[in-house]
């Protein structure tokens, strides 16, 4: 049934095929977590007509597949945009990049939501420019205790990579059903597939839970000294939530 | 039947103090702690406690926060487990059973028949927030009892009549106060019938001008039930006037027992003392 | 945009939403079945079925919903277990939803505060008695809004079975697309609003629900 021999001759073509899966998976993520960014950023802004669009697009994206925006993209808005169309990888990355950012952005707005109002006065207050209370006072407070929900999402997006195989990128699933089509042969590369999915994301999980643990000590310390970063520990719990939530 | 209305009007109408029923007078106890030890961890909290209490008899435990007197109650609610020893109920053994002639932990199935004996309330409350204060009432006798619809109304209705809470049948939880929640709780523990409830701390989590309502829902039971009481409070006067005797406890021992007057005019140990001159401070 | 043949769209569409939904509705519930069983299972007493039911939820929630699809559809045969591809659909996706959801009904019970299940034990309710009448309706309110995401994700997720060539929505748009190629931007935002809609008729329902279950208590 299980034909050792056959599994060891495919899992080097498997593994070298994983590079392009990285590749997908940590553009995809950069682009989301800085497009993410953005739009919450937007979800701020003092204009109400900008606020109301961002999350009519937040909304319109979040609640339909990735599938089909990969497919839209792909085969009609890339190829209409730019006078030579991406490459699969970037259509990839970009699919998954604008995808991942609408959930990126809620993790960011709760960042954002967890810094004491009191923040934004004192900013005020010292008459800081919309731009530096943003980079110099607000950012900085918002952004690390949403570290850990951003490594879990790095890791949904690497889960999410097997879906680019629709637009033709050879990552790990197409090169084992490349693999499968001269040898007929689905149960070995399948289960392959599934195994280096499943150690990779354990790792992962491992890694972001170290992440996590490092960083609730570096809380719980600091909060000993400065009573200003408990609203942060408790902006973390609401993060917690939400993970678990679209989990 | 007659014979329990007979006792329940005389004791209605004889004051509690002369009612004073104490373990020493030959009737068999209703619970009886023997070489009782319990511990969380390395943490010794209850140390080789052995203490009776007769049936109807009201028993208050007074003493310092972690001197385990909520440790005691919640064994005897099944909620914690003895590390060592043996705790009697009504003349069974609560936490072990007889198998093959030998006492063995007890399983869940004893643990439910025992713990039909025994009733409490908790300091906070822990009613049921998706039901009615009705249903509170009622779920316990329809679904553990096994009494019908009609007549577990019926009861509750009853009892929380006598809470005075028979106006607050179809509210949610929620909408009560921390007194009106205690009583609810109260009513909820003696629809039961239960021959020994614990109150641990019943007080404690309300403000005060909500004390006195509960407290004297309590008193009005303690009068008229031969159901026996152990009072777990840091309330002196309302120990002094309802329980037949009065337990001091502390760091895991008791210290000293006896009639409430005793205790609380003429305490004999120095921790006592103490205790009672802080409690007047503050 | 007044040359789109739109009615040309509808009738393949439409076949299209009945599989979508027919897949939907199947897995959805066994990813509800399956949440709770393992759920429950998660805060057993006893210690290896807490394990077991752990692995169960690490595996199936780490495999891509796409690789357990094909492992189902293509390589469970070779071990002799055949479904068709509806089966193999509602399988894979009822797996991996069902473990994630797993994961919300563990962490409601969880939250249920402590006292309730103490209260339930003075009052003598049996381990059972406890969770049916006390712990579950109040982590089902707990879970409601989690488990409303969880539904939207596994719409989305049908789309998948496109790979298996079940003639879904997202299929059925493929094949417009081929026929009428110049109307590829149509074809694809209608197949996008038709999700859309689907998705926000659970958020909503699961809000109107979620009414309905909190009404008095808080």
């Amino acid at each position: 049934m299980w034909n050792w021999e056959y599994a060891w001759s495919i899992l080097p073509d498997l593994i070298a095929a994983l590079k392009t899966t990285f590749w997908a998976t940590f553009g995809g993520f950069i682009f989301a977590a800085i497009g993410g960014l953005i739009l919450a950023m937007l979800g701020r802004s003092p204009i109400w007509i900008v606020r109301a669009v961002n999350r009519l697009i937040i909304e319109f994206i979040r609640n339909t597949p990735l599938l089909v925006q990969l497919f839209f993209l792909y085969f009609y808005i890339l190829p209409t945009m730019f006078p030579t169309a991406p490459t699969a990888l970037v259509s990839g990355i970009i699919g998954l990049g604008i995808h991942y950012s609408t959930y990126m952005s809620e993790v960011y707005r709760s960042g954002i939501d967890a810094v004491p109002k009191g923040q934004w006065e004192a900013a005020k207050a010292l008459n800081f420019s919309r731009t530096k209370t943003w980079s110099t006072i607000i950012l900085p407070q918002a952004l690390p205790p949403t570290l850990p929900v951003m490594g879990n999402y790095l890791i949904v997006i690497f889960k999410e990579t097997p879906l680019l195989s629709a637009i033709t990128l050879v990552e790990v699933l197409t090169t084992a059903k490349n693999a499968i089509s001269i040898s007929y042969r689905p149960f070995e590369a399948y289960t392959l597939v599934g195994v280096l999915f499943l150690i990779i994301s354990y790792v992962f999980s491992v890694l972001v839970r170290m992440m996590e643990i490092r960083l609730n000590r570096e809380q719980s310390a600091s909060s000993g000294t400065d009573s200003s970063s408990k609203p942060q520990s408790g902006g973390k719990g609401r993060l917690d939530k939400e993970v678990k939530q679209q989990a | 039947m007659n014979a329990t209305e007979l006792e329940k009007a005389a004791g209605q109408e004889a004051p509690a103090r002369t009612r004073k029923r104490q373990a020493d007078t030959g009737v068999q106890p209703i619970v009886r702690y023997e070489h009782v030890s319990k511990s969380f961890g390395d943490l010794e909290v209850l140390h080789d406690i052995n203490l009776d209490i007769a049936p109807g008899e009201k028993v208050a435990m007074i003493g310092p926060s972690g001197s385990g007197k909520t440790t005691l109650g919640r064994m005897l609610m099944t909620l914690e487990e003895p590390s060592g020893g043996m705790i009697t109920v009504d003349g069974e053994p609560l936490w072990h059973m007889k198998s093959k002639g030998r006492l063995v932990k007890a399983n869940e199935a004893h643990l439910h028949r025992m713990r039909g004996n025994i009733g409490m309330v908790f300091q906070h409350f822990n009613l049921f927030p998706h039901m009615s204060v009705l249903r509170n009432v009622t779920i316990g006798p329809r679904k553990v009892l096994g009494i019908s619809a009609e007549e577990a109304h019926e009861r509750a209705v009853t009892m929380l009549g006598k809470v005075g809470l028979g106006d607050k049948l179809d509210v949610y939880p929620s909408m009560l106060s921390g007194g009106q929640k205690q009583r609810v709780a109260i009513a909820r523990a003696l629809v039961m019938n239960p021959k020994i409830m614990v109150f641990d701390e019943v007080t404690s989590a309300l403000d005060p001008e909500l004390v006195g309502e509960v407290l004297e829902v309590i008193k009005e039971i303690a009068r008229e039930g031969e159901m026996a009481m152990m009072l777990i409070t840091h309330e002196m006067d309302f120990a002094r006037d309802v329980a037949d005797r009065v337990i001091f406890g502390a760091e895991g021992h008791i210290v000293e027992q006896g009639p409430p007057e005793q205790i609380f005019e003429n305490p004999q140990s120095e921790r006592l003392q103490s205790f009672l001159s802080r409690f007047r401070l503050s | 945009m007044m040359d789109v043949p739109w009615n040309d769209f509808y009738p393949l569409l439409w076949e299209g939403l009945k599989v979508t939904v027919e897949v939907a509705v199947l897995s959805a519930l066994a990813a509800l079945v399956l949440s709770l069983v393992i759920g429950l299972c998660r805060v057993s007493k006893f210690k290896t079925v807490r394990i077991i039911s752990q692995i169960c939820t690490e595996v199936f929630r780490g495999l891509p919903l796409l690789v357990l699809l094909f492992w189902v559809y293509f390589a469970l045969p070779f071990l002799g277990v055949e479904f068709d591809k509806v089966t193999s659909a509602v399988v894979a996706i009822g797996l991996n939803y069902g473990a994630f959801g797993s994961e919300i009904v563990r962490s409601a019970i969880l939250a249920v505060p402590n006292g309730q299940s103490e209260a339930a034990r003075a009052l003598n309710f049996s381990p059972l008695q406890r969770m049916i009448y006390i712990i579950l309706p109040q982590a089902a309110l707990r879970m409601l809004p989690p488990f409303g995401n969880l539904m939207i994700e596994l719409i989305k997720g049908t789309s998948l079975i496109y790979f298996i060539t079940l003639s879904d929505l997202t299929y059925q748009a493929l094949i417009l697309r081929n026929n009428f190629l110049s109307m590829t931007p149509y074809i694809f935002l209608l197949l996008l609003l038709i999700y859309f809609v689907l998705s926000s008729f659970v958020s909503v329902t699961v809000r109107l629900l979620e009414r309905k279950l909190a009404a008095g208590r808080l």
